[in-house]
């Protein structure tokens, strides 16, 4: 990341009345989103069942590091302009200076982050009995798939958000978006419906990961506050049509929705994390934190 | 690429030398297009300040030839004396729609399957699914088409032979903006430009 190609927001239009911004925890959480899972996803990098699931994981990725900047880049701004939402949020020791969209990426710390808790599981978590090794290929799939027929309806009301540069941000991920849910979409079904073995871990990886999808119905402080001044969605609202949209793709891949648990609700989007986060952003942000500012 | 003439604008003779040094300029990736036939190019200006402002886009989000595109065209506005920078722009997001029609050939030429020329396939529902054989086929009849093929297929045209016996191999090709296919007919894998 490199902060000579920060992208600014459009010019403001001498038309437009009042500027309005989505809160500064708001753009974090999206953007946290994107990132832990583009760089879970990296993870498949070299290691993919095949050459072209290689280069899918990869774009995809990339694609979803590509979203996190924009919203990351959003969020410095907002940090840097001096007002109400100039404090920082807290976090490791800051490099000096303006916040960059490296800052917020690398500087924060496990609880700063406000990621969905269902993006940062590994793979192949030991409670999936089916898991095959290190990398559990189902896993993956079925976790992109669950997240991204919740983006897809999520960016389309951010189309409509008042902050403006977060709307061009939702225009330009629900293209990409939409590209992910077929890619994902298309591997549940075929690896529900092809071997007896494909169908097993689908349903095993479909049995572990749905439960953690009940954090998405709940609206966190940041997601409460984004909706007051209309930047935000009003995820819960979106329920009926992410469940329907899930249960014909089960239907379509010949899986079994699991019965739904009254259970623990993961609050990743509030900072509490599962442990494996830690090790995600070990990895990540190390080489950051022990070169401030390096630049290749 | 209309810019209005106006008191602090660029003469016409600045914005046509600086324009035509901008059609030197091709996508980093895909060498025998120029940025303004992809789209990317959106506008050239004075900005308040009396800095030349070069105006891009990106065709996807993470695309990483963004920051080398940036850097070109600094270099180019330094090249031609121009005290200059480039903002990138988000809205209204790029699409395939923006690329001509000499882009298109240009690209079909390369080996590349230009995309097609409207939206409708944004979200690539007209494209059928790549599939495993349903288990209906394998225990039953061999021949039986694939039940799971609801919509028509995406007619992507072989740019090496023109067949349009091609299928899609992959969702993602070697960018983010491609898909892989193979041509049935002369077997030849090749890259289709993704409609977006």
């Amino acid at each position: 990341m490199d902060a000579a190609v920060q992208a600014r927001p459009a010019a403001p239009q001498p038309s437009m009345r009042v500027t309005i911004h989505a809160p500064v925890p708001y753009l974090l959480h999206l953007a946290d989103n994107a990132l832990v899972l583009g760089q879970r996803n990296a993870e498949w990098c070299g290691h993919a069942p095949i050459l072209e699931e290689d280069l899918a994981m990869a774009n995809n990725s990339l694609d979803l590091i590509g979203q996190a900047r924009l919203l990351y880049q959003h969020a410095a701004e907002r940090l840097n302009t001096p007002g109400p939402t100039s404090s920082r949020p807290r976090g490791a020791a800051w490099p000096a200076g303006p916040v960059t969209e490296d800052t917020l990426a690398y500087f924060r710390d496990v609880p700063d982050f406000a990621n969905y808790t269902l993006l940062e599981l590994p793979h192949s978590p030991g409670l999936v009995p089916a898991a095959g090794g290190e990398r559990d290929w189902a896993t993956t799939i079925v976790r992109n798939y669950l997240y991204s027929a919740l983006m897809v309806l999520v960016w389309e009301r951010l189309e409509q958000s008042t902050d403006t540069q977060l709307a061009a941000i939702a225009a330009k991920s629900i293209k990409e978006t939409r590209y992910h849910l077929r890619h994902s979409r298309d591997w549940l079904v075929r690896l529900g419906d092809g071997t007896d073995e494909s169908a097993r871990r689908t349903q095993a990886a479909l049995d572990y990961l749905l439960p953690f999808t009940e954090e998405f119905w709940s609206a966190c402080a940041a997601e409460s506050a984004a909706l007051d001044n209309a930047s935000g969605a009003d995820v819960p609202s979106l329920r009926a049509a992410w469940d329907a949209e899930v249960d014909s793709a089960i239907a379509d891949a010949g899986l079994k929705r699991p019965a739904a648990v009254k259970g623990y609700v993961p609050q990743g989007k509030s900072g509490v994390h599962s442990e494996h986060l830690g090790y995600v952003l070990a990895e990540m942000q190390s080489l950051a934190r022990v070169h401030p500012g390096a630049q290749w | 690429m209309s810019a209005s003439i106006k008191r602090d604008a660029l003469s016409e003779s600045e914005l046509s030398r600086l324009w035509t040094a901008l059609d030197e300029l091709t996508d980093p990736e895909i060498p025998v297009v120029t940025l303004r036939e992809m789209g990317i190019l959106r506008n050239v200006c004075r900005a308040a300040d009396g800095r030349v402002e070069v105006v891009i886009t990106p065709t996807y989000s993470g695309c990483p030839a963004m920051e080398m595109i940036h850097d070109d065209i600094v270099a180019l506005l330094k090249r031609e004396g121009f005290d200059g920078r480039v903002v990138t722009q988000l809205a209204p997001a790029w699409t395939t729609d923006w690329m001509n029609d000499e882009a298109r050939e240009k690209l079909r030429a390369y080996g590349i399957a230009p995309p097609h020329c409207s939206t409708q396939t944004a979200d690539g529902a007209v494209t059928s699914a790549i599939r495993f054989a349903p288990k209906s086929i394998a225990k039953n009849d061999l021949s039986t088409p694939t039940s799971g093929q609801k919509s028509p297929k995406l007619d992507v045209a072989c740019p090496l032979c023109g067949s349009h016996n091609t299928t899609e191999t992959s969702h993602f090709g070697s960018t983010a903006c491609k898909a892989l296919y193979r041509c049935l007919d002369c077997m030849e894998p090749f890259d289709h430009f993704k409609n977006i």
